[in-house]
């Protein structure tokens, strides 16, 4: 078979700098006609610049592609899905205010002239979504529709366009675990249809699940290219990071202290003024990390919004140390020791263009001694970030640098040691690791269990279940603003947890 | 395959820029501004050269056009120091115009029917040209956060009610007995005017308030807590929500300035040169607007606002000159300032972006 | 004068008055569709305004002097596309920067142009057999131009565009989200570039209607700040040509209704009025629970630039 082999795409000696990294150092990769073959390394890798070159969103500095053995330059997507590569992003590339059928034939030459055969486009949708197990209204505008089904858009995207390689971001991460059981179903039964998989990911499980081959990439080059059934997690694991890991944090049993937070009969308005938190009620204790898992879009964000006093809720009541702050301000919440880490961290939890010190002292630059009256004491605030970029080890060429152009572990770290130098109370996070190297991701994991060791509360919230099952005490399960339960101890679960996050309530013992 | 023959160019974000590039960036795009406008003059049948010749030595050239570029360049510091703390809290205020005017019309509220005693009268005609300006410039600000109304329209929208404003009080209440059918307001009792440098227009109470504003307001921004406020809410609003930053707090605080600023520019104008209220178009000729360029060539730095309201108030004066010696209209100052503000947000783009040649393939 | 001609005369004068107003707003509607907000329209309006009123009076062709008007105020939005686009400028300085630009070129070449009669302007027709309808006959069939019918056909058909084929779907996918319409192959930069330059020409055309049909003269300045309220009737159609339409008769009329009051008002308060009313809708528009922004492009005033998501 040696000779014989059909690669669909060979990409040779692929460099692609930014500025200050190589993302792409001199990377070959080969990949079989109708595989699914997984792309594997952490965030910074150099996964996703890899394949947008190959989709034409980014030119490489060096290197040449070849698809079905035919050199070509992908200078643009267009050119892409000509050779019949699609691609399905981690953020989904779809107008949430156009239709189903207006973002499927987006970017296409249908029809005569300007004018579009709707008909005869519902027509071919629906044969392609039938064939493949796919269920869609065509018409349903995209906001309108939850994760998974907006993901299924995505690939009826695709093979609306006659993709025949299929490029997937990250594509697990908006999904349920039953959600991705479904994605992978569709996988295989595309691969059966003669289709050709690229699959990028972090998530060593998956890569064991659905790939035929797998490709580690670190540092931005490739460490090595093995099928899946000659390895195991353990070996990839230890490829993709480049030593051991340790796969368990060590977590002293939970001392229930103080009630900390009373959430009672929570109502909550979005954006958009539809109910985002419908009667919630829940406590929070000292020295516990309290899980709150869930589909992102189920009332997380309002829920964290409003104990941070950000939005105002409809109807209920919160009570901080036995305190009323149900319609505290966000300033007087933060003065009552709550940490904010929010999950958005460059477009909310910091100012780009101003300094590592500034933007250590944003929660606290009222107090003396960072002003005194109406005045800033820059000295008190050079001294405090000082000792915080030696404490959280912050690296950055001086305090004095605008935050913006240091990496995203960097200003994380930022956002952690202003937030918890305060002694916190509580401490709300929201996605704490999302996008961060192992590194970083264990020094705030850490950092996270060692607040709970000094007594205080955290809240956890997350769509990475790895990392919640890991770290909380009690996880709650939110779907559609309400609570479908709290898990404790042994009864945390994750094909549980699964089925929880789809809706069905958690009644004590059996589901 | 033939690969086709193509330029390429690489763009990247610069990290840091350094001020001797933002020095040397400015002064190359008001140089090509001056050009481009050059090319029009030629257009319009008059040598360029002999207009900038023109325009430099009627101003800098005579100790009478030393004194009109100063005089000028009072209105043009206040509006244009309360812009640029305005625009740092990324609250588009075009408004200073019809605050001036504001200001222009309690001053002469005040200098016309208060009855103070005179020692009093000028320091109360510039409180009230301070509140007056301020109170037309709070109202934009509560429009934006309360109701999210987009400032840029309600401001302009203040500006065009502020000239019909003066419009029927010179025309109407206003009106002087003595201006014999001028639409005039009466002249100023003697206690209400500023006074002058001798022999010229410069009235330096003005231009010592606007001094010492632009260096307090510098304090202001850098350091003290509601500066880092402003600073925090203009470069990230959402940070700034989330570290329990008031909106309304921080713009009220803002606008009143700038508007208030601007109102005392009104109070200069009239108090200092023309002693009545007259047409808008009389009282300021689109100082406000001029002002807008002045914050933003500045870089919203308001020491640097001394430099460059003596820059536009020589491009002002210049073209009093040619106005009088070419018979230009007095509306080319518009088109300096559309060109110049279009070359600096253009040569942002070389500020922020680095791009290198990367050869043909 | 009897009720009904009152209204008549009302309808028939807002028609004419609002076309301006209607051309501007379908052409920004296009713009900041497309992602692209255009501060300039007081520019470019006046710049047509100047180049139809100069190109009749050399031409003694009207409809010539609209043409050089369209194409003249296209050629000036370009500057702000290229800044805004291109150069990823600031999109508010932008504008601003054209609407002062126009108004200075205009003042400065308008100059001698000031007072001088025109030799023929855009005639007012009267369309025989439906004028004698009752009512709309004097309102639609007589005294009004073509250029108020076009703008009106006009409408449909631009809603039509955005709402219902492929370049709709097109533009309004480039304001949306601009990073999803590129990876889907589409040239953001160019759909942006033709959107602004329709604006640009709509705009224009507005200005020479001004200058050679609803009153035919030259005076420096002479849309007083007509470019602003189209801005505001943008937003307050909600980025829809319809609304737009409804939006702009409303405002004319309400402006006829308000010299009702020339007897207890004087007249410099009297023209102040439509911008206090430009205010007071954009109060309206947002009190009624819509500032939820539910029409505006989400990217609207943003630059796109690849890779920044």
């Amino acid at each position: 078979m040696n000779k014989a082999e059909d690669y669909a795409i060979e990409l040779r000696r692929i460099v692609k700098r930014f500025p200050g990294v190589i993302a792409n150092n001199g990377i070959d990769l080969k990949i079989r006609r109708g595989e699914i073959h997984c792309l594997l390394g952490e965030n910074g890798a150099g996964k996703t610049t890899l394949m947008r070159i190959l989709y034409g969103l980014y030119q490489p500095d060096q290197g040449e592609i070849l698809v079905n053995n035919q050199k070509i330059n992908i200078s643009s997507p267009r050119i892409a899905l000509q050779h019949h590569i699609g691609m399905v992003h981690q953020h989904f590339k779809l107008v949430p205010t156009l239709s189903v059928e207006e973002n499927i034939i987006l970017g296409l030459d249908e029809g005569t002239g300007p004018f579009t055969n709707f008909r005869k486009v519902r027509k071919r949708i629906s044969l392609i979504a039938n064939q493949y197990g796919l269920s869609l209204d065509p018409r349903t505008k995209i906001w309108q529709l939850a994760g998974g089904k907006q993901q299924q858009v995505e690939i009826l995207k695709a093979l609306y366009r006659e993709v025949e390689i299929l490029i997937m971001d990250e594509p697990t991460s908006v999904l349920t675990p039953q959600e991705v059981e479904k994605l992978f179903t569709t996988l295989r039964f595309l691969v059966k249809n003669g289709l050709t998989i690229i699959f990028i990911t972090h998530k060593l499980d998956e890569v064991m699940k659905v790939s035929d081959r797998v490709t580690v990439l670190r540092k931005g080059k490739v460490i090595a290219t093995i099928p899946t059934q000659e390895t195991d997690k353990e070996t990839l694991a230890r490829l993709m990071v480049g030593r051991e890991v340790i796969f368990c944090l060590k977590k002293n049993p939970v001392k229930k202290k103080e009630k900390i937070l009373e959430v009672k009969d929570l109502h909550v308005l979005n954006d958009r003024g539809l109910p985002a938190v419908c009667g919630l009620s829940f406590e929070l204790y000292g020295g516990e990390i309290l899980g709150i898992a869930g589909v992102s879009g189920n009332g997380q964000n309002e829920l964290a919004e409003v104990l941070t006093g950000l939005r105002k809720l409809i109807k209920g009541e919160i009570y901080l140390d036995g305190q009323d702050i149900t319609h505290c301000s966000t300033r007087e919440i933060n003065k009552l020791k709550v940490a904010h880490i929010p999950a958005e961290r460059i477009r909310v939890g910091i100012v780009p263009t101003l300094s590592v010190s500034e933007n250590l002292i944003l929660n606290k630059y009222f107090y003396s001694p960072f002003s005194r009256g109406e005045f800033l004491n820059y000295k008190a605030i050079k001294e405090n970030a000082q000792a915080m970029i030696s404490e959280y080890q912050i690296l950055t060429p001086h305090y004095q640098i605008p935050v913006r152009i240091l990496s995203g572990g960097n200003i994380q770290k930022i956002i952690l040691a202003r937030e918890l130098s305060c002694d916190p109370r509580m401490i709300i996070a929201m996605h704490p690791t999302y996008g961060l190297d192992i590194g970083a991701t264990e020094q705030v994991r850490q950092t996270l269990l060692s607040q709970r060791e000094k007594g205080a509360g955290i809240l956890l919230i997350s769509e990475d279940l790895e990392e919640i099952i890991s770290l909380a005490d009690r996880i709650m399960v939110m779907f559609g603003g309400k609570t479908m339960g709290i898990l404790e101890g042994e009864n945390i679960d994750l094909e549980r947890i699964g089925l929880m996050m789809a809706g069905t309530k958690y009644r004590g013992e059996k589901m | 395959m033939i690969s086709a023959k193509k330029w390429r160019f690489k763009i990247e974000e610069r990290s840091s820029v350094s001020n001797s590039r933002v020095l040397l960036t400015s002064i190359l795009a008001i140089l090509a501004a001056l050009i481009i406008v050059g090319i029009f003059f030629q257009f319009y049948g008059v040598s360029a050269f002999k207009a900038y010749r023109l325009i430099f030595s009627g101003s800098l050239g005579s100790r009478f056009g030393l004194a009109e570029i100063v005089r000028r360049a009072i209105p043009l510091l206040l509006c244009g120091v309360g812009l640029t703390l305005a625009f740092r809290a990324l609250f588009w205020n075009i408004g200073a115009e019809g605050q001036l005017l504001i200001g222009a019309v309690a001053a002469t509220g005040i200098a016309l029917f208060s009855k103070l005693p005179p020692f009093l009268l000028l320091p109360a005609m510039f409180l009230g040209g301070f509140i007056g300006g301020a109170l037309w410039g709070i109202v934009p600000a509560f429009l934006k956060v309360i109701l999210g109304i987009n400032e840029v329209i309600a401001t302009l929208m203040m500006n065009y009610m502020a000239i019909y404003l003066v419009e029927w009080l010179i025309h109407g209440p206003w009106k002087g007995p003595s201006a014999r059918g001028f639409a005039y307001s009466d002249p100023f009792p003697p206690s209400a005017m500023l006074p002058t440098i001798t022999g010229t227009r410069i009235h330096w109470p003005t231009l010592i308030i606007g001094l010492v504003i632009s260096v307090l307001i510098y304090i202001l921004i850098v350091h003290t807590k509601s500066g880092l406020e402003v600073r925090v809410m203009g470069e990230n609003p959402e940070a700034a929500r989330y570290a329990g930053i008031n909106p309304l707090k921080v713009t009220l605080l803002v606008m009143l300035i700038s508007g208030g600023l601007a109102g005392l520019a009104g109070v200069g104008e009239i108090a200092g040169i023309h002693q009545r209220l007259l047409g808008p178009t009389h009282i300021s000729m689109g100082y406000g607007y001029t002002a807008v360029i002045v914050a933003w060539l500045a870089r919203r730095n308001p020491l640097a606002v001394i430099f460059t309201s003596l820059f536009f108030a020589l491009l002002i004066t210049g073209g009093d000159v040619i106005k009088v010696s070419l018979g230009f209209p007095s509306q080319m100052i518009n088109v300096f300032n559309g060109a110049i503000l279009f070359f600096l947000i253009g040569s942002e783009f070389f500020l922020r972006y680095r791009i290198s040649f990367i050869g043909r393939r | 004068m009897g009720w009904e001609n009152w209204i008549i005369s009302t309808f028939s004068r807002s028609l004419a008055y609002g076309t301006p107003l209607l051309l501007g707003t379908l052409g920004e509607i296009y713009s900041e569709r497309s992602g692209v907000l255009n501060l300039g329209v007081e520019g470019m309006m006046i710049m047509g305004a100047y180049s139809a009123f100069t190109t009749t009076y050399m031409t003694k062709n009207p409809w010539f002097g609209i043409l050089v008007a369209g194409i003249i105020g296209g050629i000036f939005s370009l500057i702000h596309a290229f800044t805004s686009i291109t150069l990823k400028a600031n999109q508010t300085v932008s504008g601003l920067s054209l609407t002062m630009l126009g108004l200075g070129l205009s003042g400065v070449l308008g100059k001698g142009w000031e007072g001088k009669p025109l030799p023929s302007t855009i005639p007012k027709m009267i369309i025989t057999p439906l004028n004698s309808l009752p009512v709309l006959g004097p309102i639609f069939f007589q005294g009004q131009n073509l250029i108020v019918y076009f703008t009106l056909i006009l409408v449909p058909i631009l809603w039509y565009i955005l709402f219902r084929t492929r370049i709709g779907i097109t533009i309004r996918a480039v304001g949306e989200s601009p990073a999803t319409a590129d990876s889907q192959g589409i040239n953001v930069a160019r759909v942006r570039y033709v959107c602004v330059f329709i604006g640009g020409i709509l705009a224009g055309t507005a200005g020479g209607y001004l200058s050679v049909a609803y009153r035919p003269a030259w005076t420096e300045g002479m849309t007083a700040g007509m470019g602003w309220i189209v801005i505001a009737l943008t937003i307050f159609s909600f980025w829809n040509p319809i609304n737009g339409m409804l939006g702009a008769f409303l405002f004319a009329a309400l402006y006829h209704l308000s010299f009702r009051l020339q007897s207890y008002i004087s007249p410099e308060l009297l023209k102040a009025m439509p911008y206090a009313m430009a205010i007071i809708v954009l109060i309206f528009v947002s009190r009624g629970n819509l500032q939820k922004r539910v029409g505006a492009p989400a990217a609207l005033s943003l630059p796109y630039m690849r890779g920044e998501d």
